[in-house]
């Protein structure tokens, strides 16, 4: 018992030195577990609030660009307009006589809240976004995030009150479903870690027909983005003859380092086709 | 000023140098990412606490971990080489008792070519460990050697750059047995 006590004292740095390692290895393996802790949300609104301070000053270097950007958003908007189409046949009028079809709000499927982006990471192997809207606002875990002109940024993962971890696409666990415009096959988006700004789509078949700069949109298969997003544009092919599929270089449709606002898409009619799920699961 | 408040200014000035500038800046090459934050741990005094120097190394990398959301990548290999320092020293100085006449290691107190290797040791073991956990999680070895090389490179240059700026001046004392 001397011995083991004289043993402790002797090589005591040392074991400190494993205990802390070993917390750090622990909680860099551990961390999508560890998202709910109570520390992680402290320290989310504390790093907020500082990034806040810094985006303040560095938001008036971006305006130009930005305010370019939301011109360009306004334009795809305006000639989305219905008045911008001739209705060809203005006499056959179709009159609804339900009162629940007619009140949009219970229809609405997707709502777009507009937040800021205060702090924006593109240079490490798993990069985060925060955003200045959280609880309070009406963030939740799992909604997806897009960009001013529309294209995918990522998924909210974390939430506290007033702010909200996005992890973006450039993530090495980031995973969405994409589909090739032209030819509809579909296949999932990753990001290997390596060039910013470049994704790769997996799983498409050999047959497939892929031209260079074809878009790779949302595929609508997931809860969190409507269909026909762009993630971005074919840049060229890896052809791995070992394997029966493509992997498709993918250039992101969202310039990541220059980013200055978002969109949070909020699926209103999530729960419904899970419920539904469910119900047919337990039978 | 005493020694613990300059090492706790100098401790919120380097995360915010990493964090709001080298972090920020448009990287020159996907394989070359600056750090210069771990300095704060070579600088630490000759006559601190083995335990008092692992632990600031661990909360030094909790701090740039908090804001990048990669808890444990940064304070690992901050702890490794607060962990090394000490037996580093002892190897490598070579004037008799000049970790009792200065302070901290700096040109002065270790001489030029002492120090020198002392840096680019710290420097590259902090570096081969940063790029290996992250290799764990994204995969490619040699992608993360080539990288540990040359981003050791990078932070050389400007943590000579930071010596040459700052200059530490160190007193020399009498008397501190």
């Amino acid at each position: 018992m001397r011995n083991i006590i004289l043993f402790i004292r002797i090589y005591f740095t040392f074991i400190f030195f494993l205990f802390l390692m070993g917390l750090s290895l622990y909680l860099l393996f551990t961390y999508n577990k560890y998202h709910n802790a109570v520390y992680s949300e402290v320290a989310n609104e504390i790093t907020g609030k500082i990034s806040t301070q810094y985006n303040n000053v560095s938001y008036y270097f971006y305006l130009k660009r930005t305010n370019d950007s939301l011109v360009k958003a306004n334009e795809r908007l305006y000639n989305m307009l219905r008045q911008d189409y001739s209705i060809p046949d203005t006499t056959n009028k179709i009159s609804v006589d339900t009162l629940k079809v007619d009140s949009l709000t219970t229809y609405r499927r997707f709502l777009y809240m507009q937040a800021k982006v205060v702090r924006n990471s593109v240079s490490q192997p798993n990069n985060y976004i925060i955003l200045h809207r959280g609880k309070n606002q009406g963030v939740q875990k799992d909604l997806g995030v897009i960009g001013t002109n529309s294209g995918v940024i990522g998924t909210v993962v974390e939430v506290s009150n007033n702010f909200s971890v996005v992890m973006s696409l450039l993530h090495s666990q980031s995973n969405i479903s994409g589909r090739l415009k032209r030819g509809g096959e579909t296949g999932t988006v990753i990001w290997d870690g390596q060039d910013r700004n470049i994704l790769l789509l997996k799983d498409i078949t050999k047959s497939a027909k892929i031209n260079q700069g074809d878009t790779v949109i949302t595929s609508g298969f997931s809860d969190k983005f409507p269909e026909g997003l762009p993630i971005g544009y074919v840049k060229d092919i890896i052809n791995d003859k070992s394997s029966s599929t493509y992997t498709v270089r993918v250039q992101s449709a969202v310039n990541f380092e220059t980013l200055q606002f978002g969109y949070v898409i909020n699926n209103l009619q999530k729960e419904e086709p899970n419920e539904l799920l469910k119900k047919v699961k337990s039978k | 000023m005493s020694s613990l408040v300059k090492n706790i200014i100098r401790f919120c000035l380097f995360i915010l140098v990493q964090v709001y500038i080298l972090n920020q800046i448009p990287p020159l090459h996907q394989l070359v990412s600056p750090y210069l934050y771990f300095l704060f741990i070579l600088w630490l005094p000759f006559r601190m606490g083995r335990r008092t120097q692992l632990l600031f190394a661990f909360a030094l990398g909790f701090a740039l971990d908090s804001f990048t959301k990669t808890y444990g990548l940064h304070s690992a290999p901050c702890v490794l080489i607060a962990y090394i320092r000490p037996f580093l020293i002892n190897l490598l100085i070579t004037r008799e008792g000049a970790e009792l006449n200065y302070n901290e290691p700096s040109i002065q107190s270790m001489g030029f070519t002492p120090y020198f290797t002392y840096i680019t040791i710290l420097t590259f073991v902090h570096h081969m460990f940063l790029f290996f956990l992250e290799a764990l999680q994204t995969g490619g070895f040699l992608y993360f050697i080539i990288k540990a090389l040359f981003s050791t490179a990078v932070s050389l240059v400007l943590i000579v750059l930071t010596e040459l700026l700052f200059s530490r001046k160190q007193r020399f004392r009498t008397n501190t047995i």
